[in-house]
């Protein structure tokens, strides 16, 4: 299993999350299954679009690697996040990953219309959570191929 | 890899069928099952080597009996079993494709464009799965908004291991959209 990113950069992920429990869970998830990840968070879809555009305080902010993004958000939706960042010609090619505790189908559907890369539920018990978040390190960052970075400098 | 072939996967199909309906299951896949409880997840494999179709099938079943393969062997005949046209009007709706890139006739990036550009197809997650490694391929794909890029292992035991995880994470753990059914 590769705990590093591509010339043994830390792989960089953005996580949309108002919930302060669930980042706590999120960090604690990625820290034991890839202690090499390097976890971002943006806690309302203002602040994600700010931190994926360099804008104002998150002006040295890294591309992601990956972004794990919950749909019901404070200040913008997350559906509209995810509009957003599959209309944007740089941003489109970071690979998505819809992280909620919604399981309506509309959600699903229009998720995947908007070309999400994934869905996942997020379930309520603790071990699942910590089991998901292992999945998702084990799919899309020992697994996929990930598209490289487009050189930002800023790093 | 040819219309024998392809009555040769079917049957196959048909024969799993049956021997899951004759034996206890001992795969874990409830969360798959649940989705539609005693309905077939119905897999497009686009992929034109039939060592490649072979093994893939062989992987599945291990991996997970509620799974249909079906094999379209190129570019237009992944189109028209998506299209349900011609000798595919019966067609499924695919709830998952995974997509080779090299393809006889019509390649499979245009395809990928195809299915991404059409509003209704665009929703049936699409997996690149290629030996190709190339950083153009993989970010032309994602581009092309593939839901993810997978390379194809030249190790066969590495070939069935990512078969199995692609069970294991698209079919068990993501949510992937309702199927209309067709036909």
């Amino acid at each position: 299993m590769n705990l590093i990113g591509r010339g043994g950069v830390p792989i960089k992920i953005l996580l949309i999350e108002d919930s302060p429990g669930d980042v706590r869970l999120t960090q604690e998830a990625f820290r034991s299954a890839n202690p090499t990840i390097d976890l971002h968070v943006a806690s309302d879809g203002a602040e994600a679009m700010a931190f994926l555009r360099r804008q104002g305080a998150h002006a040295g902010a890294p591309r992601p690697d990956l972004i794990l993004l919950d749909l019901n958000l404070p200040k913008m939706d997350g559906r509209e996040v995810l509009a957003q960042i599959k209309k944007d010609e740089d941003l489109k090619t970071i690979p998505t990953i819809i992280l909620t505790t919604s399981d309506a189908e509309v959600d699903i559907a229009k998720s995947y219309q908007l070309q999400a890369n994934c869905y996942l539920n997020k379930p309520v018990q603790l071990d699942q959570f910590e089991s998901l978040v292992k999945s998702i390190n084990d799919f899309w960052l020992v697994d996929a191929k990930l598209p490289k970075h487009a050189p930002s400098g800023l790093v | 890899m040819r219309r024998a072939d392809l009555y040769e996967i079917d049957q196959n199909a048909v024969a799993d069928l049956r021997k899951s309906r004759e034996r206890p299951l001992v795969q874990k896949y409830e969360t798959a099952t649940v989705r539609e409880e005693g309905m077939p997840i119905e897999v497009l494999l686009v992929e034109d080597s039939a060592g490649d179709v072979r093994l893939t099938q062989e992987a599945f079943r291990d991996a997970n009996k509620s799974v249909r393969l079906h094999v379209a062997s190129d570019g237009v005949e992944a189109m028209a079993f998506l299209r349900h046209q011609n000798s595919h009007s019966h067609a499924p709706r695919p709830d998952l494709i995974l997509l080779d890139l090299n393809l006889p006739k019509m390649d499979g990036r245009e395809v990928l464009a195809l299915i991404k550009e059409d509003a209704s197809l665009k929703t049936i997650p699409t997996i690149v799965l290629t030996t190709s490694e190339s950083e153009v391929d993989i970010a032309k794909s994602y581009e092309l908004q593939a839901n993810c890029y997978l390379s194809k292992p030249v190790q066969l035991d590495q070939f069935e291991t990512l078969v199995k995880s692609i069970n294991d994470f698209w079919l068990t753990k993501v949510k992937l959209p309702k199927n209309r059914q067709s036909s």
